[in-house]
């Protein structure tokens, strides 16, 4: 399948003629003075199928392709994307690129330095069982038709959710360093939700299945969607909708809580993947979402969590969202140890931010399309798995709430105060689940609650998350992110804040 | 790639011919976008975006295909209209489905401007620039962005609908940082801009910078509070999150679910959709070339009407608000163009009258804890004040907030005199507001 899919971006004849396009762009950038230029083509093929209520919502194919070159000249970076692919476009874009850092030099800040790279040369595409592209349209549909009446069986629904959404991305980079990556990354993935209302009460709740806030999805083919067993598990989460109408409200107190994989997954994007961007830390998206509370003092010098937590950013990691051959900066995919036992050793980045702490890129950047700049953007930011069994956490939890399914998120400009609600709640008293609560948030201080977690469940109970709407940098690029997590117990932790009454 | 009304009405044209579908409909977006951003002192990232694509909707019986693309050769348009009658064809058909909507006259507003379509990079950097030196001058950071896009927007579809126009945005927003945690934030955004005060918008964020350095934390729990433009704009883009439409409220999903026609609010409270309002003109169409329709929302207090496209109008048997998102649209028929009226205070006022309270410049990353209750969450953010006797005595760190919308908006004080326009993700329209109580629930320490 690898190669098949090499196979079409060639068959189309794209693949040399875009190469002589972009060294084209290249040549007059470095004509025109640039000390260093990079250049892409991409593309980003995607289709989605929505489904509510028993009807199709919404069917969509959509291609998106073009051209574009990042210039360093006079110690300023410039950058120009255009959809017109063709060779006088190069031009174009080049010229523009070099007049826009001219500009940037007008206010320009220390001498950009880039960490060192060997030239890179290869092909990557993602492993695949099953091209989701190949699969007939109105066999995926059905997939959803059908989870969507075994959600609408249950008594009490109000409205039904699913939807199937892939995309793959065809791409080449070549650098004035003599770089020159190939690479056809696919991504697919999948959820149905079911919404139950109380129109006396004004109750509106929820359940998602295997995840909320858009779909589970990996760098991997439609056998993630084969797995889920959406009709399966479409009846249960209905369910559960219903019986949360009734459910009581979570009192507010301090209490253990344990998150389900879903939600620790979500922990992780919000308080550690996004902190650890080194471009963030270094006050480079402080116009927009802030700064970070680690602060390049605190690497390798700071208690991030407790000895049970261990976090890597690994760009390998199969099937996870944020896994590639290459970063849009031509550095390879790696491991970095994020948080080791514990303490902070590591960050995201690029090779214009790695220098200033006397290191190399990682290989963390990426843009989400071909008209956006490359940046700083979390891989797979996981959590490693711990030794418990979820079964003997619970066991071993005398008082507290298993929380499960992200509903929503909010951390403030330095992704310390953080506030979480799940979609559901479940009472933990005497090591045994009980009642089902509704309404559930939880609120706390990032590194004060990671130092109080105490057990993370084993490899059995880890998945690969995907966050595939990460937002960041203006323009705003939509990312795809991953996030393996299993399970995991934190002490201490305030509950039930709400001004629900 | 420049392309002008006729030449655009042409390509349209074609894709409509080229379809063999009952109906058809084609979006055409052409985009000129540029966008300068500064931090720690000077620009770090400087970008500019060339880009024309079309998204085709085709109609087949009762099924409904979507297609885009942004490679307009004549191959590539006849293979996505394929592709999205080739989509249609094979789902099963959708019961509730009437039709797309024919031609109604547009009433054009103002949306272009050439002094925004013709900005360069170096007039960005020197705007820029007045803002990093104003900063510098106090030994403070500045960071922020400068965009100025302009766009060429049209729908045309086989009912005889064409509506055109050409659009510009520009947006100017900084956060300036003193030492000791201390920042302030400034932010306009228009269709020309040449109405940009640089030197203003820079003096309002370095002196909110240089007040709010050495926070202290506050007791928590409930204050009066005066909310600034900024943090009120985005309270009502929360609203609006939550579903001001007919697909919410048909679905229970909504803030006005079982609230229409009752008094939500205090009768200060009047929320308008108005494609008209000299703050707000944006576009005169939505994105099924259907013209905006000026729509209140809340009126008096009174909550009046939700937002409609042709989609939930046919389906209720209601009028068309023309509130359309790009097809296919899961979120509802959304108002753009957003706009809480003013009142008869500035607010030094609001602040005099406050014996003990908050005051707050911004919000930060607000999230919806429960759309039919109205509540929401999000911190504060570059410049929150402690108000004691009439007066902003000491900066304050960042506070975590849980609120009622409407627990708010029906304790409102007074309203600001003066509206301003800015965005988080949607443009809004608004005053300062003077609330009786807002609930603070959590400060932003480094923890223990």
């Amino acid at each position: 399948m690898r190669r098949r899919n090499h196979a079409r971006f060639r068959a189309q004849g794209k693949v040399s003629v875009m190469r002589d396009i972009l060294q084209r762009a290249l040549a007059i950038a470095e004509q025109l003075g640039a000390s260093y230029a990079d250049a892409r083509y991409m593309e980003r093929a995607t289709e989605s199928i929505a489904v509510k209520n028993g009807v199709v919502d919404g069917i969509t194919s959509g291609v998106s392709q073009g051209i574009n070159i990042r210039v360093l000249v006079n110690d300023a970076w410039g950058f120009a994307s255009s959809s017109i692919v063709a060779m006088p476009e190069a031009d174009v874009i080049a010229q523009r690129a070099v007049a826009i850092a001219k500009a940037s030099a007008l206010s320009a800040g220390k001498p950009a330095v880039l960490s060192p790279l060997e030239k890179q040369v290869g092909k990557f595409s993602t492993p695949m069982a099953k091209d989701p592209f190949l699969v007939p349209l109105n066999e995926k549909v059905d997939l959803l038709l059908r989870a969507d009446a075994a959600m609408r069986s249950v008594k009490g629904i109000a409205v039904t959710t699913g939807n199937i959404e892939y995309g793959r991305e065809s791409k080449i980079f070549v650098s004035s360093e003599g770089s020159d990556v190939e690479q056809v990354l696919v991504d697919c993935g999948a959820a149905i939700t079911a919404y139950a209302v109380d129109e006396q009460s004004g109750e509106l709740q929820q359940r998602s299945y295997p995840n909320s806030f858009g779909r589970q999805a990996g760098a991997t083919g439609y056998e993630i969607i084969e797995a889920m067993d959406l009709v399966g598990h479409a009846p249960k989460i209905a369910e559960e909708a219903v019986q949360l109408l009734t459910a009581k409200q979570l009192e507010p107190g301090v209490t253990t809580i344990i998150l389900d994989g879903p939600q620790t997954a979500i922990q992780i994007h919000e308080s550690c993947g996004h902190p650890i961007e080194l471009d963030r830390v270094l006050g480079m998206e402080a116009g927009f979402v802030g700064k970070s509370f680690l602060t390049t003092d605190k690497l390798n010098n700071f208690t991030y969590g407790s000895e049970f937590v261990n976090i890597v950013a690994d760009a390998t990691t199969p099937g996870g969202l944020g896994t590639f051959g290459w970063d849009d900066e031509g550095v390879p995919a790696q491991r970095t140890n994020i948080v080791t036992n514990g303490r902070f050793t590591g960050y995201l980045m690029s090779r214009d931010t790695a220098p200033d702490l006397g290191l190399s890129s990682n290989g963390c950047v990426r843009a989400d399309n071909w008209n956006r700049l490359p940046m700083i953007r979390m891989t797979n930011v996981s959590l490693l798995p711990g030794t418990w069994k979820l079964e003997d956490l619970i066991a071993d939890t005398e008082d507290g709430i298993y929380l499960s399914v992200n509903r929503s998120w909010s951390i403030d400009n330095l992704r310390l105060n953080f506030q979480f609600a799940t979609e559901v709640g479940w009472e933990i008293k005497n090591g045994k689940l009980g009642a089902m609560i509704k309404n559930p948030t939880y609120t706390g201080i990032t590194p004060e609650f990671w130092r109080s977690c105490d057990a993370v469940c084993n490899a059995d109970y880890w998945t690969v998350w995907g966050t595939p709407n990460c937002g960041k940098g203006e323009p705003m690029q939509t990312m795809r992110t991953g996030h393996g997590a299993a399970p995991s117990r934190f002490r201490n932790v305030r509950v039930g804040v709400s001004a629900l009454k | 790639m420049q392309m002008n009304e006729q030449a655009i009405r042409a390509l349209c044209e074609k894709v409509l011919r080229y379809s063999t579908a009952d109906q058809t409909e084609v979006l055409f977006m052409g985009t000129h976008g540029a966008l300068t951003r500064f931090a720690v002192n000077h620009i770090h990232q400087n970008v500019a975006e060339e880009n024309a694509e079309v998204n085709i909707r085709v109609v087949v019986g009762k099924k409904v295909g979507v297609a885009s693309a942004n490679v307009l050769d004549d191959t590539t348009l006849q293979a996505t209209v394929e592709k999205a009658i080739a989509i249609a064809k094979l789902q099963p058909e959708n019961p509730e489905w009437v039709s797309l909507p024919g031609p109604i006259a547009i009433p054009y507003v103002k949306t272009f401007s050439p002094a925004t379509a013709a900005y360069t990079p170096e007039a960005r950097a020197k705007a820029v620039d007045v803002v990093i030196r104003l900063a510098k001058e106090r030994g403070f950071e500045a960071a922020g962005a400068f965009e100025t896009n302009a766009t060429y927007f049209a729908v045309a579809n086989s009912l005889g609908v064409w509506a055109y126009e050409p659009r510009t945005e520009s947006e100017f927003h900084a956060v300036v940082m003193a030492d000791n945690d201390g920042s302030g934030y400034t932010q306009r955004m228009n269709v020309d801009a040449g109405t940009f005060d640089f030197e203003a918008m820079a003096r309002e964020a370095v002196e909110k910078a240089a007040r709010s350095q050495n926070p202290i934390i506050p007791d928590l729990g409930e204050y009066e509070t005066v909310l600034d433009t900024y943090a009120v704009g985005e309270m009502i883009q929360n609203l609006n999150f939550m579903g001001l439409n007919a697909q919410s409220q048909r679905e229970g999903s909504g803030p006005l679910v079982g609230k229409l026609g009752q008094q939500v609010a205090d009768n200060r409270i009047t929320l308008v959709n108005d494609p008209a309002h000299p703050l707000a003109e944006r576009f005169s169409f939505d994105f099924e070339g259907v013209p905006i329709q000026k729509l209140a929302i809340i009126e008096g207090g009174v909550a009046k009407a939700v937002t409609y496209d042709s989609y939930n109008a046919n389906l209720e048997g209601k009028q068309n608000t023309g509130n359309a998102l790009p097809a296919p649209n899961r979120f509802g028929p959304a108002p753009l163009h957003l706009a809480l009226s003013a009142g008869d205070s500035s607010v030094e006022e609001m602040i005099r009258k406050v014996e003990r309270g908050i005051y707050v410049t911004r919000f930060h990353y607000t999230n919806i804890v429960h759309p039919t209750k109205a509540v929401f969450t999000g911190m504060t953010r570059d410049g929150t004040f402690l108000i004691e006797h009439g007066e902003l005595t000491k900066p304050v760190r960042p506070l975590r907030f849980v609120q009622g919308i409407w627990d708010a908006l029906n304790q409102v004080k007074s309203l600001g005199a003066t509206q301003l326009l800015s965005r988080d993700y949607m443009a809004v329209a608004a005053p300062a507001l003077h609330v009786g109580a807002w609930a603070f629930t959590g400060v932003q320490r480094q923890g223990e």
